[in-house]
């Protein structure tokens, strides 16, 4: 038992981290927050994944053929480490190479992956994962969006919503109902549709934190040729599942702050000395840690060449509420002073009260905490499945 | 990055797994459970000592198995797992590792081996009253070789041989063995919510002690020790039990119908299992942590073992009593084994620092760290 890396993994790393120190800054210790609002994000988040591709640290887990690194996954974990010590400016390309290109890898054509995976892993292109919509969120295969054949051509019409990035993404993966008259899995269909139609609109969302991070995206007769459907017409529910199965081994650090942050504001502030705050710092750093650790576990069956097992999927269930506990817990402790939110006023620059706000959405993104429940309790624990009563009925009689 | 249990390691847990399930059935348990005056299941404690077990970590110098604490770690998770009746922690977690850790080459020699072989079984006498040992309330005492005073509860003190002794001495603490059937120590068996672990109170007056280590004074600071490298140990066994309640509520669930279906099916049971799961896999990592530190003395032991500990503490009570509240009416009978998970995670949860104690450790722990 050991937290060493192997020759060949401390190798990889001294490589990784030679790359980084020669290409970006280090962390301020003091800021951690990103501020993704700059103008000028987005130019340089382009041009550090171009930075990174040149150097082949894009897609480590990639085949060579494609543009990828050939490396194995615990290299790509040891760069996701090595990269967030940096600032690197990632964000805008985790959802396209994360989960879409995937995507056109394994269902799209020889013409799809020669025009589009190199544009996307040198980042000139931006992609987005069109699947949520206003009355399909948990239960997605209930989605309406409509895709209707016409000639060579499918007509969409539908809206989208929660979709991350839209506003600047060149393409985007969208799944669509194209056979009502089946149940509501055997009648979708996956296309990759060009974000730059002019019968797409992207409307930002007003989030309940204040922010407009997230999009709505409305499809209004837009011609999508049936050369780019991902699989075939009633799969695209087989199709969504490798999409989401892709979804990245989650490396990132805590969304915000922990309990390191709120100590050090309870020190600052003189309260350390309250029994039952105590009680409940200890809780965190026990819920942080059991995080932590328990990516290692992971990290060292990937390590090994193994599957990490089902212990991922605590994750999470345990970050998001713990954000909110630990956010709440800070705000109470500043008595009426924790309603402040101007970062210039508030005690710690309002990481505290920005992080409550933000909580609410974490515990609902990606899976609500509930649905990331039904997963453990069927999928680790094997418990029967939920009941499904429009499971055999053809969609449009629901 | 190699966190996690080595393929030896592993296959000694297959075949610790394989041993208990046979020999330490739940019949096993309740014998103990149903009978005052049976206080261990004396032939499964006959067959562990065979096998070595209680010698995993002591060097072979002195009769053990020379194997390390990771081994031991793994001994413990089984124990847990099937409510092992047995003086095991007392004697192997407590008594053998102080020895090891401050006893003088001396002691070293007249104890190991024999804890070693099972011919003694050590227990940890410290408490005398609610809460956390105290320096300055401490009432037994130490001097010219003699202890004196009462010690309750003591887990095992009607079985052990020899007891490790907190005592007032001077203006300290110290540490004292006392062999429990020398002159002056009177045991009587007492009644706990955890039958199935023995538990008395001691009476010592003028008993005939040995200062552990050859240091006077030093006993706070040595029980500190003791009982971060014990709790880790424990720790392990609470995992064990934890994970066995939820397999047991995974089984139940799976094959109990109401309204039509397993109540497996339903969300209320699925979403309390999931965080039963999620409550484990936390104690679980934060126990391996605690492996780690305890195989490689890191100087992070203090928190390792405070977090682990309270981690599993919260786990087993967790997984306990929803495994109960699972099985329903069934699970608040007698002949349903659920309780006996949940008197032993009350017992494992307050044996040697309750979760609250544990829990200003790891905070005291934290702030020295980020002070230096």
């Amino acid at each position: 038992m050991n937290f060493d890396d192997t020759e060949d993994e401390a190798k990889f790393r001294a490589e990784a981290v030679a790359f980084l120190e020669k290409n970006l800054e280090k962390k301020d210790a003091g800021a951690g927050r990103a501020d993704r609002s700059r103008d000028d994000f987005l130019t340089r988040a382009k041009a550090w994944q171009k930075t990174k591709a040149a150097g082949g640290f894009a897609q480590i887990t990639w085949p060579k053929a494609i543009g990828g690194r050939g490396g194995t996954p615990i290299q790509q974990v040891i760069w996701n480490q090595e990269e967030s010590k940096f600032d690197a400016p990632t964000s805008p390309f985790a959802i396209g190479l994360g989960m879409c290109v995937p995507t056109v890898i394994a269902f799209g054509s020889d013409e799809h992956k020669q025009r589009f995976v190199p544009k996307a892993l040198v980042g000139d292109e931006i992609w987005c994962q069109l699947f949520s919509e206003p009355a399909a969120g948990s239960d997605v295969a209930g989605l309406k969006t409509k895709a209707v054949k016409d000639g060579d051509d499918w007509v969409i019409n539908g809206q989208k919503v929660w979709t991350t990035g839209a506003q600047f993404s060149d393409y985007g993966i969208v799944l669509t109902r194209t056979d009502p008259d089946v149940p509501k899995h055997k009648g979708l269909t996956m296309f990759i549709v060009n974000m730059k139609d002019p019968g797409v609109e992207v409307r930002p969302i007003h989030q309940a934190s204040g922010g407009r991070e997230f999009n709505e995206v409305y499809f209004t007769d837009v011609r999508i040729p049936d050369s780019d459907r991902l699989g075939d017409p009633g799969q695209g529910w087989k199709v969504a599942l490798v999409t989401l199965m892709n979804e990245r081994l989650a490396v990132g650090g805590s969304p915000g702050p922990d309990w390191k942050e709120i100590m050090g504001y309870a020190r600052d502030a003189g309260t350390m000395s309250d029994g039952a705050f105590r009680a409940k710092l200890a809780d965190w750093y026990v819920a942080a840690q059991g995080y932590k650790l328990t990516k290692f576990r992971s990290q060292t069956a990937l390590s090994k060449g193994e599957t990490p097992g089902p212990e991922n999927s605590i994750g999470k269930v345990i970050t998001a509420n713990h954000l909110q506990d630990i956010c709440n817990s800070a705000v109470e402790m500043q008595d009426h002073y924790g309603i402040i939110s101007d970062r210039d006023k508030a005690p710690a620059e309002a990481i505290f009260q920005e992080s409550l706000m933000w909580a609410p959405g974490l515990r609902i993104a990606g899976g609500t905490d509930e649905i990331l429940k039904n997963i453990i309790a069927e999928r680790v624990l094997g418990l029967p499945q939920d009941v499904r009563v429009d499971k055999d009925k053809a969609f449009s009689e629901m | 990055m190699d966190f996690d249990f080595s393929d030896d390691q592993k296959f000694l847990r297959d075949e610790a797994r394989k041993f208990l399930e046979a020999q330490c059935t739940s019949a096993v348990v309740r014998n103990v459970l149903d009978n005052d005056d049976v206080s261990h299941a004396e032939d499964l404690w006959k067959q562990v000592k065979e096998m070595g077990w209680l010698g995993a970590a002591i060097p072979e110098e002195h009769g053990g198995l020379g194997l390390g604490m990771l081994e031991m770690c793994v001994i413990a998770e089984e124990l847990g797992r099937v409510l092992a009746p047995i003086p095991f922690s007392s004697s192997a977690f407590y008594f053998a590792e102080a020895i090891k850790q401050f006893g003088t080459d001396a002691q070293k020699s007249a104890y190991l081996p024999k804890i070693a072989s099972g011919e003694f079984v050590g227990c940890l006498a410290t408490s005398e009253g609610p809460g956390d040992s105290d320096a300055a309330k401490l009432k037994t005492g130490f001097s010219s070789g003699k202890v004196s005073g009462t010690k309750l509860p003591v887990t095992d003190g009607d079985i052990a041989t020899h007891a490790l002794v907190l005592a007032k001495d001077g203006s300290g603490a110290s540490m004292a063995i006392v062999a429990l059937d020398a002159d002056g120590v009177t045991r009587t068996p007492i009644q706990t919510l955890e039958p199935t672990r023995s538990h008395a109170e001691i009476v010592f007056d003028g008993a005939a002690a040995e200062l552990l280590g050859n240091e006077v004074g030093n006993g706070m600071t040595q029980l500190d020790s003791i009982l971060n490298r014990a709790a880790i140990l424990v720790a392990f066994e609470q995992v064990g039990g934890a994970s066995r309640c939820l397999e047991m509520a995974i089984e139940y669930a799976n094959e109990r119908q109401a309204f039509g279906r397993p109540i497996g099916g339903y969300q209320a049971i699925k979403h309390k299992l999931a965080d039963m799961y999620v409550k484990n896999e936390v104690a679980r990592s934060n126990a391996y942590y605690g492996a780690w530190a305890l195989s490689t003395d890191a100087a992070e032991l203090p928190e390792a073992a405070a977090a682990a500990r309270v981690a599993a503490s919260e786990a087993f009570w967790f997984a306990s009593k929803e495994n109960i509240q699972t099985h329903g009416g069934m699970g608040f009978t007698w002949e349903v084994d659920c309780h006996l998970y949940y008197r032993r995670a009350k017992l494992l949860s307050v044996q040697a620092g309750a979760p609250g104690v544990w829990k200003e450790k790891l905070v005291t722990a934290l702030e020295r760290k980020n002070a230096a």
